[in-house]
């Protein structure tokens, strides 16, 4: 067990050793000089050339590569070209609101989705089956933007009840926060409540079949103690993965999702970054992604060894 | 009873009826399938619509008119956007792209990675490990990300769209294609064709791709749909097409000021793309239960 975590913690070391290299020599690759951007049209070529210089841009491609993986290393990411700002600050600020709308995503799908899924399994081929299958199905045709834009429609402009754009920190006080992010987080949430409902029910219907239900079962043991005991807790294994693949998932969809309610987490200041050539900016967050997607897939395979011991790993 | 017995033997023995083969009988099965048929007439609708476009639309979808904002009418079915312009028209329009680049780039995808996959799988050795390595890093990635970072090197267009949206599909079908021709390297049929002399060639083209196309086909269906989504997010995102071009997602984007103001703006263009790859996922859903695999990835 310690090998192979130490053999997976290599590999994503090097995984993301690898994605920095291949984000650094992408971006250097896109046309258009940050700094003919930074100082507008009117610029000299002198301070052209005076910034370039002090960004370190008119080295050769490989100092700059060097010292960027030397100052990566050292959890130095640069600083903006826009405004300046510390490239760790900006996705310091960033990242909890992402995490927040994910997390509050996560919670709110997983509220309805299990509980839908267990029940569509055991009343399988009926109404409430059905139902719940044309909804999923909606639910992962829909374009999460489309999603948001309609719900600030409904929630914001017609009925008053929630704000329609925004973010709020939580120190100004728990209800205004949720009140701001509960709309994102039911966006973001919505085409993974329908991949997690979808994988329960299967999930679910292969291990009703299995002999040990029947055993339970003719122990004489209650409906209840079988399905959520003995059934659920087996159904639940592959459903994690799934939960681990799509956290991640919900951090990208973040990137749109902030888009629609202006909330400027990680996925808009990528956006934001790309379209202001902000290079600093966007391979710190690109790299923050990357990671936390590393990171994610590797604390899954890890869990799923303690959740079933079925599992081994040389 | 002994005759009886004797004779159901001999039936067993007797020659098989004549094989169905495996895709006369999904064929049959999907044409069964409700969901399958609604998805595939309505998607043949939407295609019929995207080729005949010029000549359904009831205006230019470029041309402006008076009545800016106007509401749906007899005159506007679905209403006009803040330009004046004809928003069923433009929809149509829209059809064309969205389909297009949801055909195009699933296509690309497969002709640049299915061969990777296969060759990664035969071979194995140093050109898999090369191989895989670079899927294992795109594999980091997700692939909406991948996407929004090509169009920021490429630059806003259909053409690059397309690719943008294809390579970040890479991953999916390389991985497929070779976890597949691993299973199938060891199997009979093909150890039969190697000993019989066939070059590799003729074994990765003979023998191991069509065996290996259940699942690619599945893949493919599933991809086309995140395809048609991915494209109208990056045009949402103000990443895709070029600005004049009407799309779904554009249309969307263009209007967020007046959302308030017109409602239409707001639901037409959504419930288009949603329409559309809900039978996408309708047809794929059957095909997956019609020739029986299951997708690697979820989402």
């Amino acid at each position: 067990m310690r090998r192979y975590l130490c053999k997976r913690l290599l590999y994503a070391v090097l995984v993301m050793w690898g994605v920095a290299t291949l984000v650094f020599f992408m971006l250097r690759a896109i046309p258009g000089d940050p700094v003919s951007v930074m100082l507008g049209p009117e610029a000299t070529p002198e301070a052209v050339a005076q910034l370039r210089h002090n960004l370190g841009l008119d080295r050769p491609f490989y100092v700059q590569y060097v010292f960027w993986l030397w100052n990566l290393g050292r959890g130095d990411l640069g600083r903006s070209i826009v405004n300046g700002e510390r490239v760790l600050v900006l996705l310091g600020q960033a990242a909890p609101r992402t995490f927040a709308i994910a997390v509050l995503a996560l919670a709110i799908s997983l509220a309805v989705a299990l509980p839908a899924g267990i029940v569509s399994a055991l009343k399988k081929h009926t109404f409430p089956d059905h139902v719940a299958t044309v909804v999923a199905f909606l639910g992962l045709s829909m374009p999460n933007f489309w999603l948001g834009i309609v719900l600030i429609l409904v929630f914001a402009v017609k009925l008053g009840w929630l704000p329609a754009l925004g973010y709020v920190p939580l120190s100004e006080g728990f209800w205004p926060w949720l009140r701001h992010l509960l709309l994102p987080a039911f966006t973001s949430g919505t085409a993974f409540a329908a991949i997690i409902m979808r994988m329960t029910r299967s999930a679910m219907l292969e291990v009703l079949h299995a002999p040990y239900i029947s055993t339970a079962r003719a122990k004489g043991l209650r409906e209840r103690v079988v399905i959520l005991k003995h059934a659920l807790k087996n159904a639940l294994i592959p459903v994690i993965t799934v939960i681990g693949i799509a956290f991640s998932l919900l951090l990208v969809g973040a990137v749109v999702v902030e888009e629609v309610f202006a909330i400027q987490g990680l996925g808009r200041t990528l956006v934001r970054s790309i379209i202001n050539r902000d290079f600093p900016v966007v391979q710190g967050a690109i790299l923050l992604i990357a990671g936390i997607f590393v990171g994610m897939n590797l604390l899954v395979d890890i869990l799923y060894t303690y959740i079933n011991p079925r599992i081994r790993y040389e | 009873m002994r005759p009886a017995v004797s004779s159901s033997v001999s039936a067993a023995a007797a020659p098989p009826a004549p094989a169905v083969s495996e895709w006369r009988r999904a064929v049959r099965y999907l044409r069964r399938d409700v969901k399958v048929v609604a998805g595939f007439l309505v998607l043949g609708g939407l295609v019929l619509t995207a080729l005949l476009g010029p000549l359904l639309s009831p205006y230019d979808p470029n041309a402006q008119a008076f009545d800016l904002l106007a509401p749906p009418s007899w005159q506007h079915p679905l209403g006009t956007d803040e330009f004046g312009r004809d928003l069923l028209s433009r929809l149509i329009a829209g059809a064309r792209i969205s389909l297009t680049v949801g055909f195009a780039a699933v296509l690309l995808a497969m002709l640049a990675a299915v061969p990777l996959g296969l060759v990664a799988g035969y071979y194995g050795g140093w050109v898999d490990l090369l191989i895989m390595r670079y899927i294992d890093l795109q594999w980091a990635f997700p692939a909406l990300i991948i996407a929004v970072g090509l169009m920021a090197i490429l630059g806003p267009g259909l053409g690059n769209v397309i690719v943008a949206v294809a390579l970040a599909y890479i991953d999916d079908f390389a991985r497929l294609a070779r976890a597949e021709v691993l299973a199938l390297r060891e199997e009979e049929f093909v150890v039969a064709a190697r000993a019989t002399g066939a070059s590799d060639l003729r074994l990765i083209l003979r023998h191991l791709l069509p065996n290996s196309l259940a699942p690619l086909i599945v893949q493919a269906t599933v991809s086309v749909s995140y395809a048609i989504l991915a494209e109208s997010t990056l045009s949402f995102l103000g990443l895709g097409v070029k600005i004049t071009t009407p799309t779904w997602g554009l249309i969307l984007s263009g209007a967020r000021g007046f959302f308030t103001l017109a409602w239409w703006l707001a639901i037409f263009p959504g419930l288009a793309i949603m329409v559309t790859v809900l039978s996408i996922n309708c047809i794929g859903d059957g095909l997956r239960d019609a020739l029986d695999v299951r997708v690697s990835r979820a989402a």
